[in-house]
């Protein structure tokens, strides 16, 4: 049995293929320059009204002064690197403690039934509950009901697990029920258990559906891990805080917001590499 | 003949619809028997049953004299020796095809990956698949993706297999190529249990024709029995529907 087509001779295009090549050519030229105008001219009317706004010289002066956000720069970025490791920390920890509420809740049986209820009860209750209550609940709760000192960064990472596990484990369950059912049942014919089917078949296909709501959710928690300044923590909007309380000037806030945004960029962008590979390997031929 | 694979009185119901309602059916070591019948009648639900992929509601199923449906035996294990094959191939979009067909042997039967892949690779050698052992199930055509999963049963060497109306979801010109491979698994010596629609296949193949109705086996018999002379004549009904 032969599965692949013979070789073809190479082939030489027709002079109409030749032309509608050279159409093509001339629209997507046209096309580039067109973007570029337009582009340019919405540049030139933002830049303009803001120019022209009354207050824009004083605007310029308290967010963006640059002297400032040089100063700025190294405390802020010592603070980051704080809020760097606490957001390290929680994908570990969201990771883990997610996967286990998601499985606990896929679990079937009457033995589990008590289980299900307190896994459901969980993610409704941290979904609902804003995040900054989170932090100061835990935040100074915890402190005061162990009576010991807790670093910020091990309770900036357990507010942040709390809230983002809630999030996650139900991405990772709405995941797990999207893979056809059809998947379980040619893996459980084959002999594999509830377990090996699920760590084999399901997840890895739930992991590829799941990736872009995942992705969301993890940019969501980088900029939230902000909010442990609230405990207590010298992080970057903390320190940032401190030197516009010294300088009467919010640019320091402005660094801050840049560095957040610079950490995004990529996660965003690595993702949409990501779904996109997945989606060359698995599927052939192309959408229209 | 021994009876490899053994069921007496299967029922099984979907809620208030029972589809199996009293099935007895024999499966003896190297035999093939194809089950024919309208959509609807139990024939699906059937091979389930015996695949342990669907609990049943009453009646016993033995596979070498062990009641596999006893809830104490351990159903994995107990699929772990069987083979099925779906209609809508049911291969793992995420593993090659290498990978699916080597993962219940390294998975389930901790047999070495080497091991597994060299077996794997010479089962799709010899059905001319080896060359696309890397790729996706995707990028193959229907009737490769069923022949893959066909090897994906068999790479473990099971005692049955089931195969669900495996041409079903085929063009015409793709079903030969897979009746092909199963006829040489069946010349090989492999237990086939197999619901088809392809009368002239189970004429060829089959060593007996089970006629499944409403839940109940009508009849049963040598292919040349069956379906040349039916006695019944539900059976005769059911099958003019194929000859004109």
């Amino acid at each position: 049995m032969t599965d692949t087509p013979p070789a073809r001779a190479a082939h030489e295009p027709s002079a109409l293929e030749l032309e509608r090549r050279a159409y093509r050519r001339r629209r997507s030229r046209q096309s580039v320059l067109v973007a570029i105008a337009s582009s340019l001219a919405l540049a030139i009317i933002v830049w303009a009204t803001v120019i022209n706004t009354p207050g824009w010289a004083v605007v310029q002066e308290t967010f963006f002064n640059p002297e400032i956000a040089l100063t700025a720069l190294p405390r802020v970025w010592d603070g980051f690197l704080l809020n760097l490791q606490v957001l390290g920390l929680s994908i570990v920890t969201v990771g883990v403690f997610a996967l286990l509420l998601a499985t606990l809740r896929t679990l079937r049986g009457p033995v589990f039934f008590p289980v299900r209820v307190v896994v459901a009860a969980y993610t409704d209750i941290f979904r609902g509950l804003p995040f900054i209550i989170v932090l100061f609940l835990f935040g100074f709760g915890l402190p005061t009901l162990t009576n010991t000192r807790i670093p910020p960064i091990v309770l900036g990472t357990l507010c942040v697990t709390l809230t983002y596990s809630a999030y996650v484990a139900e991405v990772i369950r709405a995941g797990i029920e999207a893979v056809h059912p059809s998947q379980r049942l040619a893996a459980r014919a084959l002999g594999l258990g509830y377990v090996q089917t699920l760590r084999r078949v399901v997840l890895p296909q739930a992991l590829r559906k799941m990736t872009p709501p995942l992705m969301n959710d993890f940019v969501s928690m980088q900029k939230d891990v902000g909010l442990i300044s609230i405990l207590g923590a010298v992080d970057a909007v903390r320190a940032a805080q401190t030197v516009t309380a010294q300088t009467y000037n919010f640019t320091p806030y402005v660094v801050a917001g840049i560095l957040f945004i610079l950490l995004a960029i990529p996660t965003i962008r690595l993702t949409d590499w990501y779904t996109a590979r997945l989606r060359d390997r698995e599927q052939a031929g192309s959408l229209v | 003949m021994s009876a490899v694979l053994r069921a007496t009185g299967i029922v099984k119901s979907f809620g208030e619809r029972e589809v199996l309602r009293g099935v007895d059916v024999t499966l003896a070591r190297h035999e093939v028997v194809a089950l024919i019948g309208a959509s609807g009648s139990g024939k699906s639900t059937l091979l389930r049953c015996l695949g342990l992929l669907e609990p049943i509601d009453d009646g016993q199923i033995f596979l070498d004299d062990q009641d596999i449906s006893d809830p104490r035996v351990d159903a994995n294990r107990v699929r772990a020796r069987l083979g099925a094959v779906f209609q809508s191939y049911n291969l793992f979009p995420h593993l090659s095809v290498l990978a699916n067909v080597t993962l219940a042997s390294r998975v389930v039967h901790r047999m070495p990956r080497r091991a597994a892949e060299a077996r794997a690779l010479s089962l799709l050698d010899r059905i001319g698949l080896a060359d696309l052992a890397r790729e996706h199930p995707d990028r193959l055509s229907g009737g490769q993706q069923q022949r893959a999963a066909i090897v994906r049963a068999i790479a473990t060497d099971p005692e049955v297999l089931l195969l669900d109306e495996i041409t079903s979801a085929l063009d015409p010109e793709l079903v030969g190529e897979v009746l092909e491979l199963v006829r040489q698994l069946a010349a090989d010596g492999a237990t086939i249990l197999m619901a088809t629609h392809e009368m002239s296949f189970a004429r060829d193949v089959a060593h007996r024709v089970v006629f499944l109705d409403a839940g109940t086996i009508v009849e049963q018999g040598p292919p040349s029995e069956v379906l040349v002379a039916p006695r019944e004549p539900r059976t005769r009904e059911f099958l003019t529907r194929f000859t004109t």
